[in-house]
């Protein structure tokens, strides 16, 4: 029942079946994922889908597995709220928060690529899997991976919060950390792909695993009342999720479960690492690799990449949508951290800090109008940076075990 | 000047499956150049028409990319590892783009 046809060159054009191959023999060109549309729409329809389980599999015609999903069976479908509080402080009228923060079980949109990824390496004969990660991958790789079976090699940079490291070595995998950051982890990775016969999710499962980002903004759509925003403000790093989300949309409204797609969408970094960012403000297509600025100077270490692998097509939908990238800068992230928990209740990670300072900026801008609906992608989860806000929060109030204490030292009597 | 040259999985064909060869000269694009001597073929797939690297190849010595350094005039010295990698492992440029 598949409704996948093949992978194609985003380039070139040239197709190749299906396989562990994620670049184009001729122009190294990235691959992509190429499905029957018309056999899609005959089973994909909006009340086919309401009567699925509620995990990333709901939109299985677009995801590109042959056989019967068995990983990540509670992934996916995350809180959809509406943020009134929050809008009332940013001063927009329709304001949605999506919460990947929740997602299951590593508390990242990380748990919607993975699963996608390991269960293709299962399908293609894979027995170990691995990635390169800023963090939050880790997590996902380490996690997935255990519940399937399989040997797990993990590589991050060193220097990742207590929280990120730990939530990886829980699960036993062999978690390496190479010296320097995240973009020589990938190349490293991209060596070790070469020689070992491993599924590293996100470099030779790539064009699988990226698939499985479109499942934010499915979501989104579903949850929207079948209908795509008028914006949608998105963290980047390595420049999956962002134009995934664009493309879920338009596959929505191919498959006529949604109006003709209007959104804009806007790319959000930190300001302690953002080529996409300039890139877009150079209005050019070239993301000239920058160095991030050192570690002890970053709030933000989720997206924290200097080289992008689909930065291109970031700054693509970008500009497609009409739309715009902005930074945050330490202390922007952070305090956007502490508004999204003070009004909304929902502790963030600093990607989504990030989001939302830039959204917020966005507003103040007038690039995002006060009247339309907008969407803030939260990704990640505030346990796993307890470092960024650490000194920020104050203390509690130490008191005896007496109503004399309390009445003295809390309401100040 | 002998370099070790690492080379990826969709290049290997042209070189018997070998992960690992070696090639001589003095900067990138004359190993570049020597590469498609002892592999014939492997220049066309790295660079385009006008000899340009290729929008999604990015190329490494000692592990720091040639974009930081001088390019395809990256001057190399005897035992430099050089190594080609699709840049789904990181950024690209698009054709004929200036690689700053
Ligand atoms: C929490 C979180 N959000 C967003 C991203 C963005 O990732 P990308 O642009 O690679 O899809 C990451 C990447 O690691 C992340 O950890
Ligand atoms: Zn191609």
């Amino acid at each position: 029942m598949s409704c996948v046809r093949g992978l194609r060159c985003k380039e070139c054009g040239r197709d190749y079946p299906i396989a562990a191959v994620y670049v184009c023999e001729f122009c190294f060109g990235p691959l992509e994922v190429q499905y029957n549309y018309e056999q899609a729409a005959q089973s994909m329809t909006r009340d086919a889908i309401a009567a699925r389980p509620r995990n990333l599999w709901r939109y299985r015609e677009l995801l590109p597995l042959d056989g019967e999903p068995t990983d990540g069976l509670q992934s996916g479908f995350t809180p959809f709220i509406r943020a009134h509080n929050l809008a009332r402080e940013l001063g927009v009228r329709d304001l949605y928060i999506k919460n990947d923060g929740v997602n299951f079980p590593t508390l990242s949109y990380k748990d919607r690529v993975v699963p996608v990824a390991i269960a293709k390496a299962k399908e293609l004969g894979f027995d170990t899997v691995g990635c390169a990660s800023t963090g939050n991958l880790a997590n996902a790789v380490a996690a997935h991976g255990a519940r399937a079976g399989l040997r797990r090699y993990i590589f991050i940079p060193t220097g990742l919060e207590a929280g990120k490291v730990m939530g990886t070595l829980v699960y036993q995998p062999t978690l390496v950390a190479v010296e320097g950051n995240y973009d020589d982890v990938n190349r490293l990775c991209s060596e070790i792909t070469n020689k070992y016969h491993w599924a590293f999710v996100n470099v030779n499962m790539r064009p699988y695993y990226t698939e499985g980002a479109k499942t934010y903004g499915f979501e989104v759509g579903e949850q929207l009342g079948w209908r795509a925003p008028d914006n949608l403000v998105c963290p980047v790093a390595g420049g999956t999720i962002l134009p995934k989300i664009w493309k879920s949309f338009h596959e929505l409204e191919r498959l006529g479960l949604i109006p003709s797609v209007r959104t804009r969408m806007f790319a959000a970094q930190a300001a302690t690492c953002a080529p996409v960012v300039t890139a877009v403000h150079r209005g050019s297509d070239i993301i000239p690799p920058m160095k991030p600025a050192p570690l002890a100077e970053s709030v933000d270490t989720s997206l924290r990449i200097g080289n992008p692998a689909d930065g291109p097509y970031v700054v693509q939908a970008v500009r497609q949508s009409d739309g715009w990238a902005e930074m945050a800068t330490n202390e922007e992230i952070i305090a956007a951290m502490q508004l999204l928990a003070r009004t909304e209740g929902i502790w963030t990670e600093t990607a989504g800090g990030t989001t939302l300072a830039v959204a917020k900026k966005l507003i103040e801008q007038g690039r995002i109008r006060r009247d339309e609906t907008t969407v803030i992608c939260i990704t990640g989860n505030g346990l796993k940076t307890l470092e960024a806000v650490r000194e920020r929060l104050g203390k509690p109030i130490p008191i005896a075990a007496t109503l004399a204490a309390f009445e003295e030292r809390v309401l100040g009597a | 000047m002998p370099v070790k040259v690492l080379l990826p999985t969709v290049l290997q064909r042209l070189t018997n499956n070998e992960v690992e060869v070696q090639a001589e000269g003095g900067t990138v694009r004359e190993v570049v150049d020597d590469l498609e001597r002892r592999y014939p073929g492997l220049k066309e797939r790295l660079c385009d028409e006008t000899g340009r690297l290729r929008r999604f190849v990015n190329i490494y010595v000692n592990n720091e990319d040639i974009r930081h350094l001088a390019n395809e005039e990256t001057p190399l010295k005897e035992g430099d590892e050089v190594s080609v990698v699709p840049s789904i492992a990181g950024g690209a440029s698009p054709p004929g783009a200036q690689r700053e």
